[in-house]
Order: structure tokens, then sequence, then C-alpha cells
């Protein structure tokens, strides 16, 4: 109990840079999952092959490797920015690709019929996909979405690897001071847990509000 | 005979792979006029009626819609299709949008009406179709006719040139085809133009214009019904229509 009592700011700073993290990564990767979706079920076939490099280029990359290649590759392109950034930049683009996949995963459980029927009066891809298709297919995409950003949340870890504050970098410190291993992880395994049950918790009042309104 | 032809297409050729489902196909719609697209199954009817509206890209040919070639995929052919209605055999009505929101979707997004207006003309063809009650349901609350009539009601609110009926009948019980077919009976009197396949020999009988048999991805015979049902001249025909009239 010690452990945490006596460097209780430090635990709240690590795990304020793990939930900030987690957040601006979160949206950074709906947004590209979300636009990357579209590409893939997209009629223009070089909009296509984009989408589909992107996921396998990302999916295929494991996330340490792609630290490395943001942190210490885009600084020789000049590209210099915060740590946190590049770490956001890292987690966002990697979940990004899983997004994608759930959200296409989705779209294909809507009918092609409701498709079909948008473009047979008129609209454009983009009416068809937002108005008709995405409302359908989101309601089957909360559940795998809300654990692609827990796994999200959980490889925010790897960011305290790169000079970057988050929770599980605390452990360094702490075990410097002398104080018990065992109590300081089991004190960062419960401030993940915060982290993902409230991910948990958001998910499933999205579930019940609109998962089953058919 | 094409006095003022609507839809036409020429020399219009398909294939899925090995199978060629569409064979040099020349067909003309005039304005005004009901044709009704028969023959057996796996004939290329259904295949005809998407590539009307480019739901099927074509291989070869041409298809012209109120005398303009029908464009690629973007924003022309979406123009070009909030002109022509489609019905499906499986009625496609937005599962996530109520019956009005169904039928005010497209006048409102594609169209840029007023919600109000787009909603007031929405509940004026629920009523002619005789729905005007069940508004504020979801599809998957009415039977297959209701939702049926609400899919045509949906194609009119566009104010479509002309309407494409892609076996509007073909999924619903058989006493609900009646309410179907008595909705688009009465299109016919108002002298919408329209394409519809389908198996209801009575509806080409009672309200077709002219009569196409497909067989095998080509044209067989394009003639009036009347002509048509009693003295079909192709062996095909003949042994069809002794295949469906006789039992």
């Amino acid at each position: 109990m010690n452990v945490l009592i006596d460097n209780l700011s430090l635990y709240a700073e690590g795990l304020l840079g793990t939930v900030e993290l987690t957040v601006y990564s979160s949206l950074l990767a709906l947004a590209l999952g979300f636009v990357m979706a579209s590409f893939r079920v997209a009629p223009v076939a070089s909009l296509r092959a984009f989408g589909t490099a992107w996921v396998t280029v990302l999916r295929n990359t494991p996330l340490t490797l792609l630290f490395f290649a943001v942190l210490l590759g885009l600084p020789r392109f000049g590209i210099v920015l915060p740590f946190q950034l590049f770490a956001v930049l890292a987690l966002g683009c990697y979940t990004s690709a899983f997004i994608c996949e759930a959200l296409r995963a989705g779209i294909n459980t809507v009918p092609t019929g409701q498709g079909e029927a948008a473009r047979s009066l008129g609209m454009t891809f983009r009416q068809t996909l937002g108005l008709v298709v995405l409302p359908q297919a989101f309601r089957s995409v909360i559940p795998p979405i809300g654990s692609t950003l827990i796994a999200l949340a959980k490889n925010s870890a790897i960011a305290g690897s790169f000079s970057v504050t988050e929770l599980l970098g605390t452990y360094k410190t702490l075990n410097e001071l002398g104080y018990n291993i065992v109590w300081t992880f089991v004190w960062i395994a419960v401030g993940y847990l915060i982290v993902t049950l409230s991910i948990s918790a958001i998910f499933n009042v999205l579930e019940k509000r609109w998962g089953v309104a058919r | 005979m094409a006095v003022d032809p609507l839809i036409e297409l020429r020399d219009v050729n398909k294939h899925y792979g090995q199978l060629h489902v569409l064979q040099d196909i020349n067909l003309t719609v005039d304005r005004g006029e009901v044709v009704v697209v028969i023959g057996p199954s796996g004939s290329g009817k259904s295949t005809l009626c998407r590539a009307i509206n480019r739901l099927e890209p074509i291989g070869s040919g041409t298809i012209f819609l109120d005398g303009q070639p029908l464009p690629e995929e973007g924003r022309a052919l979406a123009r070009l299709r909030a002109d022509v209605g489609m019905v499906f055999q499986s009625f496609n009505l937005f599962a996530h949008k109520t019956v009005l929101e169904n039928v005010s979707l497209a006048p409102l997004k594609v169209r840029g009406r007023g919600k109000e207006e787009a909603e007031r003309r929405s509940r004026e063809l629920l009523e002619r179709v005789g729905l005007l009650g069940h508004a504020d349901k979801y599809p998957a609350q009415l039977s297959g006719g209701q939702q049926q009539r609400v899919a045509i009601a949906r194609a009119l609110a566009m104010d479509p040139k002309a309407l494409l009926f892609d076996e509007p009948t073909s999924a619903l019980d058989p006493e609900m085809i009646n309410e179907v077919l008595e909705v688009m009976r009465q299109l016919a009197r108002d002298g919408m133009t329209m394409l519809v396949v389908t198996h209801e020999m009575g509806f080409a009988r009672s309200a077709a214009n002219r009569v196409v048999f497909m067989a095998d991805g080509r044209i067989v015979e394009d003639r009036t019904p009347e002509e048509f049902f009693t003295d079909p001249h192709s062996a095909r025909a003949k042994d069809f229509l002794s295949k469906i009239l006789k039992h």
C-alpha cells in the first residue's frame, strides 16, 4: 500500500500519460480507420489498393518496430515532434488498420440490396455509405471496436520504452527507489484496469443504446 | 414503331465469365409504354433490368436513357439514376429508417428538397399506395406486400421518368401479390413508363403494351400481349407458355 500512497503523484502522472495516449490515439485510429474502410469499399480501384496496402503494412508490422520506424525514421526526414506525438502517430496508425477491418466487416453484414437501393435512388457513393450502409454497420461493429481500443490502451505501454510518460514506465523510478516490485506492478495493473474497464463501460452503453435498435 | 424512345438498348452484350448472359440485346421502351419482360429463370431478364440503371455494368453496346448514353460510375450516373426508379424483388427498404423516412430520404438528400415539402409529398404517395397509417413504422413491422408498396412509393418520390421492376412480386405470399399488382396497374393507367420483369402473366396480359420474351440471354419475341399469348411464334415461347399456363 505504501508504494501507492508514497508515490501517488508519480502514479497519477503515469496514469494521465496512458489516458492521454489512449484518447488521442483512439481518435486518430477511429478517423483513419473510417477513411481507410471507405477507401476499401470505394468504386475507385486506386483508393481500394491504397486502403489494402495501408492495412497490410500496418497490421503486419510489430508495434515496437513501428515505434522505432516513427521515432527514428521521421526525424531523418526533418520531422521532429515531441515524443508523445510520435507515440500517438505510431499507435493511431497501427490501430487504424484494425479499426478499418472491423468497420469493413460491419459494412459486409449490411445486405448488398441496401446499397443498391440507395444507388438506384441517385445517391452518391458518400451518401450511400454515410446515410444507408454505415448507420446499419455501426450496430454490429461496436463490440469489435471496443476490443480494439482496449488493445490500444494496453499497447500504449510500449511508448514507455521510448521516453514517453505513461503508466508502465513508472516502475523504473519506483524500482530504483527500492520499493517492492510485486506491489509496484499490482498498482500499475490496477491503473490499466481503470482505463480498460472504462472503455468497456463506454462501449456497453453504446451497445445498449444503438446495438439492438432494430 | 419507336415514336418517343425513353429507354433504348443497342447491341448490348454481357458475360459472367464464360456465360453469355445478354446477347445482342436491342430493345426500345417509349415514353408512357409498359413493357413486360418474361422468360425462364436464367434467361437474363433480371440482368437486363439491372443493366438499365447500371447496377450491372455491360460488356459492350450502348444504353440510352432519354437520349443520353449511360455514363460511367460517378456523379453523372447518380443524377441519371435519380430519374429512373427501381423496385427490387427483395424490397430493400432501408432497415434503420421508418416508412416515412424511407420515402423522403432521397428527395431530401438527392433532390435537395425541404423537409416539410419532402414529407408532405411522401405522405401523399403513401396515401396513394394505401399505407399512410404505417408511416411511422419500421420496414420489419410490415408484411411483404406492404413493404413492396412502400418501395414503390419510395421510387415514385423522386418523380422518375421511368420505373424498373425486377420481379416485384416473386418474394411475396400469393395473397399479397394482388395488392402490389393493383398499385402497378394504377401506375400504368396513369401513363408511367415501366419495364417490368415478372412471372405474373395476368399482369402482362392486362397492363402491358408489349411483351418481351427472353431465353438464354436473347430476346426471342417482342410483341403485343394479345399476339404473344394467343399465337407465340417461337418453339421456346410455346414450350414456356405450355409449362406455366397448363397446371
